[in-house]
């Protein structure tokens, strides 16, 4: 599905990740971990095509996104993203419907096959009572729902989702992480997320892929927790983690 | 609400409008400082029989400006909702961001500075050379004003800089009246204060093709601004080219803003406005219908406030448009900001 091939990425002069290779499998959710400014966010950027990598390329469906049309792009990733959408008048279902921008005509409009898309896609992400609510008026979770119907509803094969639990409550975090699992495992998708939420990460996610800077290690997460990388990544002075039992520890004085 | 009875509401909501905006057209060509009766207005626009001073009256001072006020209205409120979107800033508008501003100060150049305007007194290069000034102006503070949001990505300091730039640009032309003659002073004077009746037959040779294209690239747009509510990220990643979008946006403002400041000198506050006020009675932010509910408000709104300016006129008080459209739009921007500010 998507394979990286050997990358270099930078962000301004630092340097993110260096021959990074690995494969992304449909049917499967991935979490992306790493430390703050480690380039989660850049590497979910150059594979959505927003951002370029600085060698090597990244192939979907054994195309370089590089050399794919932004509307071909279109109809194999969509992205969210954590910001949250405050438009005046804009419902639930008109955002959602935004998502069908790739397969609509010049003035966007929804044919009955669009309808069915949105429709599906709301009930999917739990939303069809939100349908002619104001995005103004919903809660956070609502909100990132509403922005993973509309991911839904681009129809694409990829979802990337850039921290898409920041902001949300325990009980959301996880039913969000069991949304989009649900999602790869009987959609087929083929999902990435990053995430600073080791816990539901480990709990979760099919396969972790952890940015040790300049290396990105991606294995199952069962040996990714046997392989004591989170361990060593995520220790500090004050606590530790022990990936085994997710705990946190906290460091006696 | 079900999807029936918000279309059907939609389609209403068309009609209503659609009727406001004939029955206030009409009532423009009714009133003035000499009225004239209804059949005697369909007489001299359909070439029937009525008196050499009516059909003169109608035919080349009230339907111009009829016309003027329609177009007018349409473009600036248009202009507007590009910027609301563009900028996802509900406070944008050609008047706070500078826009108009910069477009006063290409007019103030033109016919202040340069011994042009004098020259060409009366001939359609004065139309050509006031419009032309105005893009070149507009479209400068406009470059400037995206170039600082692609930096900053704070609205709020946007619209201060904004506002800045327009003052300054304001003090600029303050010393740009000092250098004038006192004829061309005067002129100019008069267009600051806005007014729809100056616009000549001539200048409506320019002023008609160049908001007319402005509009229909906004049309040509829609679906890029719904996509662009989302940010540019989400825009992108929908397969939106959005440099193309954003110069399509770009010049259809330039050319909106423009072009109207030009011939009817600088409007306030219903490009600001006016988008709001289609939303709320729309209830809806997808351009496909807050385009054309923005351009039919924005025709009623500019022809309500023409035709509260002849009422006033036939007391013998002339008032400049912009003191209405002021005083008609500020009381919708202040709601719009409390009721922001009640949201969050």
């Amino acid at each position: 599905m998507i394979e990286l091939r050997d990358i270099t990425l930078s962000f301004g002069s630092r340097t993110l990740l260096r021959g990074a290779s690995t494969r992304f499998t449909r049917g499967s959710m991935v979490a992306l971990l790493g430390r703050n400014g480690t380039g989660k966010s850049t590497l979910l950027r150059a594979i959505a095509s927003l951002g370029a990598v600085q060698g090597g390329e990244i192939r979907i469906n054994d195309i370089n996104v590089a050399s794919m049309s932004s509307s071909q792009l279109a109809r194999v990733i969509a992205f969210v993203n954590t910001e949250r959408i405050d438009v005046e008048a804009l419902t639930a279902h008109d955002l959602v419907a935004i998502g069908r921008a790739p397969y609509t005509d010049w003035m966007g409009r929804l044919k009955a096959a669009d309808e069915e898309a949105i429709r599906r896609a709301m009930r999917i992400a739990g939303i069809d009572h939100l349908r002619d609510r104001n995005v103004t008026t919903l809660s956070d979770g609502e909100c990132q729902r509403v922005m993973i119907a509309r991911a839904l509803s681009q129809d694409t094969d990829v979802i990337l989702l850039d921290e898409p639990t920041a902001f949300l409550d325990l009980p959301n975090r996880y039913e969000l992480c069991t949304l989009l699992r649900r999602l790869a495992h009987d959609e087929g998708k083929c999902i990435i997320f990053s995430t600073h939420e080791l816990d539901i990460a480990l709990s979760l996610a099919d396969s972790i892929a952890l940015i040790d800077t300049p290396m990105l290690r991606h294995m199952p997460t069962e040996e990714m927790i046997l392989s004591g990388d989170i361990e060593r990544l995520f220790d500090s002075h004050y606590i530790s983690f022990d990936a085994a039992s997710r705990a946190i520890r906290l460091h006696r004085e | 609400m079900s999807q029936n009875r918000r279309a059907i509401l939609t389609t209403m909501l068309f009609g209503i409008l659609g009727i406001a905006l004939i029955a206030l057209a009409i009532g423009d060509m009714l009133i003035g400082t000499t009225d004239v009766p209804l059949t005697d207005v369909w007489a001299s626009l359909t070439g029937g029989a009525t008196s050499e001073e009516y059909r003169t009256i109608v035919t080349t001072l009230r339907l111009p400006k009829v016309i003027v006020a329609i177009i007018a209205g349409m473009a600036l409120s248009t202009s507007g909702l590009l910027m609301q979107t563009l900028f996802r800033n509900p406070l944008a508008g050609p008047y706070v961001l500078g826009i108009s501003s910069g477009a006063s100060l290409g007019v103030a150049l033109f016919t202040l500075a340069t011994p042009l305007a004098a020259m060409w007194a009366g001939t359609p290069m004065a139309a050509l050379g006031t419009a032309g000034m105005a893009w070149i102006g507009s479209a400068v503070v406009l470059v400037a004003v995206m170039a600082l949001s692609r930096r900053i990505k704070n609205i709020s300091v946007i619209l201060i800089l904004g506002m800045m730039l327009g003052s300054t640009i304001s003090a600029v032309v303050g010393i740009l009246q000092y250098i004038g003659t006192e004829e061309s002073l005067k002129a100019f004077v008069v267009w600051t204060m806005g007014s729809l009746s100056n616009v000549t037959i001539d200048n409506l040779y320019v002023m008609l093709p160049m908001t007319i294209t402005g509009l229909l690239l906004a049309i040509a747009v829609i679906k890029p601004l719904d996509m662009l509510l989302l940010g540019e990220s989400y825009a992108r990643t929908m397969g939106l080219r959005v440099t193309l979008s954003r110069s399509l946006i770009f010049l259809s403002t330039t050319l909106l803003a423009g072009t109207i400041t030009a011939f009817c000198g600088p409007i306030g506050f219903i490009g600001l406005a006016i988008p709001h006020l289609a939303r709320m009675t729309f209830r809806t932010a997808s351009h496909r219908i807050l385009m054309p509910a923005t351009m039919l408000w924005g025709a009623v709104a500019m022809l309500l406030c023409c035709v509260v300016t002849d009422i006033v006129a036939r007391n013998g008080v002339m008032l400049p448009v912009n003191t209405i459209t002021s005083l008609l739009g500020i009381p919708i921007i202040i709601f719009v900001v409390l009721r922001n500010r009640n949201s969050k």
